[in-house]
């Protein structure tokens, strides 16, 4: 195996990734993490959090 | 007073006001080289003065000082607000803009006293690109280390591809610079010949994908979910594009270095990859703008939202037109010409600066404690003036380009060319002045904007604190 068959195999492996991307964003697993993401900037407390708090607002 | 339980919004407003200020200083001089083609009695005969020192000193100063001022501002903004956690270091967060200040001042000296490496886009020499490269990397942590201290579970997709930004760049910026130096202002680069050209070109074309894309995207992601109150329209889509884009980018450089020595399979690629980075520049100018689905009506009535929407309008023009210009057949007649002048622009102020300009509007009364602009009306204006100014840029640069391109390849039956290169640049008169109109309406429009971020600041107060404690 010479040197561009791994360059050819390490671009399928690339593409094959890709897809595999594009299936984890669309599993319908993913949804409620990302609209809890979508919604990070729309639900900004006025001042950063403390320590404290993260505990006590953590599910 | 700023303590552990407020935002750094200290270092946000500084870059911000200097974005303003780079702004009208950078377009300035972009005004003045469009006049000096004009009337190239403008340049008063003072080596300085002269065309070839002030074009690099225009382009570093609307990309690096204006764009880059814009990037640390919003990017120290967002990635503190949406980790809701203050910045990783008040003290290096400093020194990233007094550095970053004194590369753009040694900039200024530099380079109209000539003293260049003639890499487009990388033209200062060694001893200010080592300190580029200890600003942006202090630049990183600040930014990766507010990233891990964040407060929250998710890492909001803008912080994704300021990241991006802020690491591509690093390294882009490393590897283009190696050289040997000879004295303090006189360095060789590392590469020979035609990889120096491609590793200048994969520098340059990242620069345009990393440097004014992705971190602008960045931006797009915050501040129009932001202004139209509403969240992004398709999360996963957003992250489908952040893969898709940075790992397409690239590879699109070599378009760069069509019909040259470059090996001709190096072309094709590039070219190719081009072609594909329509499908996630457009995937995301459509997430961008559907966002607002529902929303439309508040473009009627909101001038920053205006700014945010139209410069995703440009982005969507300009990626539709990159691409095509990537094609060889194309390139043979647009390459050289002022068709790619025109690109440029249309990317740099219809999507870099029209998205920085809103972006700036909707922080400036944030960080500086009031409701809003001092003049809304003002900022319509501005809007106005500055996307007719970009309309006549680009038109004229459009018929500018392929009017040379034409006459350069125009030949008579017995071989020899129908145009001289002089009658070309003759034909290009009506067409100069016009860019010159449409630049200088721009810059006014940052004039405007001065003014009107002077109005608000003066005798505000500061928000260092937020509005819900000093009440």
């Amino acid at each position: 195996m010479d040197l561009n068959d791994i360059r050819s195999w390490y671009t399928v492996v690339l593409f094959v990734v890709f897809i595999g991307i594009w299936a984890w964003a669309w599993s319908s697993k993913r949804k409620r993490d990302f609209t809890e993401a979508a919604n990070l900037p729309l639900n900004e407390p006025e001042f950063p959090r403390t320590e404290k708090m993260k505990e006590t607002e953590h599910e | 007073m700023e303590t552990a339980n407020t935002y750094n919004y200290k270092v946000v407003r500084q870059f911000a006001v200097m974005t303003i200020v780079w702004g009208i200083v950078g377009m300035t001089v972009g005004v003045l080289i469009a006049a000096q083609l004009v009337w190239p009695e403008l340049n008063f005969d003072t080596p300085w003065l002269t065309y070839s020192r002030l074009r690099p000193l225009h382009t570093n100063a609307v990309i690096f000082a204006f764009g880059g001022s814009a990037l640390f501002a919003t990017s120290y903004y967002v990635v503190q607000r949406t980790c809701q956690t203050r910045l990783f270091s008040d003290r290096l967060a400093a020194f990233t803009f007094w550095g970053w200040t004194l590369v753009i001042l040694l900039a200024a000296v530099s380079l109209p006293l000539g003293i260049t490496t003639s890499k487009e886009y990388a033209e200062l020499e060694w001893p200010i690109d080592l300190l580029i490269a200890v600003v942006w990397v202090s630049y990183a942590v600040v930014f990766f280390g507010t990233i891990m201290k964040r407060k929250v579970k998710h890492i909001y997709v803008a912080n994704w591809f300021y990241g991006a930004f802020i690491l591509t760049v690093a390294v882009l910026h490393i590897v283009n610079s190696m050289a040997l130096p000879v004295s303090l202002t006189k360095s060789y680069s590392l590469y020979p010949g035609a990889i120096d050209a491609m590793v200048q070109w994969w520098y340059g074309h990242n620069a345009v994908g990393f440097f004014l894309t992705a971190g602008f995207l960045g931006m797009m992601y915050y501040f129009i979910p932001k202004q139209a109150e509403r969240p992004v329209y398709s999360y996963r889509l957003s992250v489908v594009h952040f893969w898709a884009l940075i790992s397409t980018y690239m590879w699109a450089g070599p378009h760069h270095l069509h019909y040259t020595a470059l090996p001709d399979w190096a072309q094709s690629l590039g070219m190719v990859f081009s072609l594909i980075l329509l499908a996630p520049s457009w995937g995301g100018m459509i997430n961008g703008m559907m966002t607002l689905s529902g929303a439309w009506h508040k473009l009627r009535t909101d001038p920053i939202l205006k700014f945010l929407v139209v410069s995703l309008s440009f982005y969507g023009m300009s990626t539709f037109e990159g691409p095509m210009m990537a094609i060889k057949t194309v390139n043979a007649l647009s390459h050289y010409t002022d068709w790619t002048i025109g690109h440029v622009h249309s990317g740099a102020l219809g999507w870099v600066a029209l998205v920085s300009i809103g972006s700036i509007y909707f922080l400036i009364p944030k960080l500086f404690g009031k409701e809003q602009m001092y003049s809304v009306k003002l900022i319509d204006t501005h809007f106005w003036i500055a996307t007719v100014g970009i309309v006549l840029y680009i038109v004229s640069m459009w018929i500018a380009g392929i009017m040379q391109g034409l006459m350069w390849r125009a030949v008579n039956d017995d071989g020899t060319l129908t145009y001289s290169f002089v009658e070309s640049l003759k034909a290009m008169y009506p067409y100069y002045t016009v860019r010159f109109i449409g630049g200088l309406l721009f810059l006014s429009g940052m004039f405007i904007m001065a003014y009107n971020a002077f109005k608000t600041i003066s005798g505000a107060t500061p928000a260092t604190q937020p509005a819900t404690q000093t009440a």
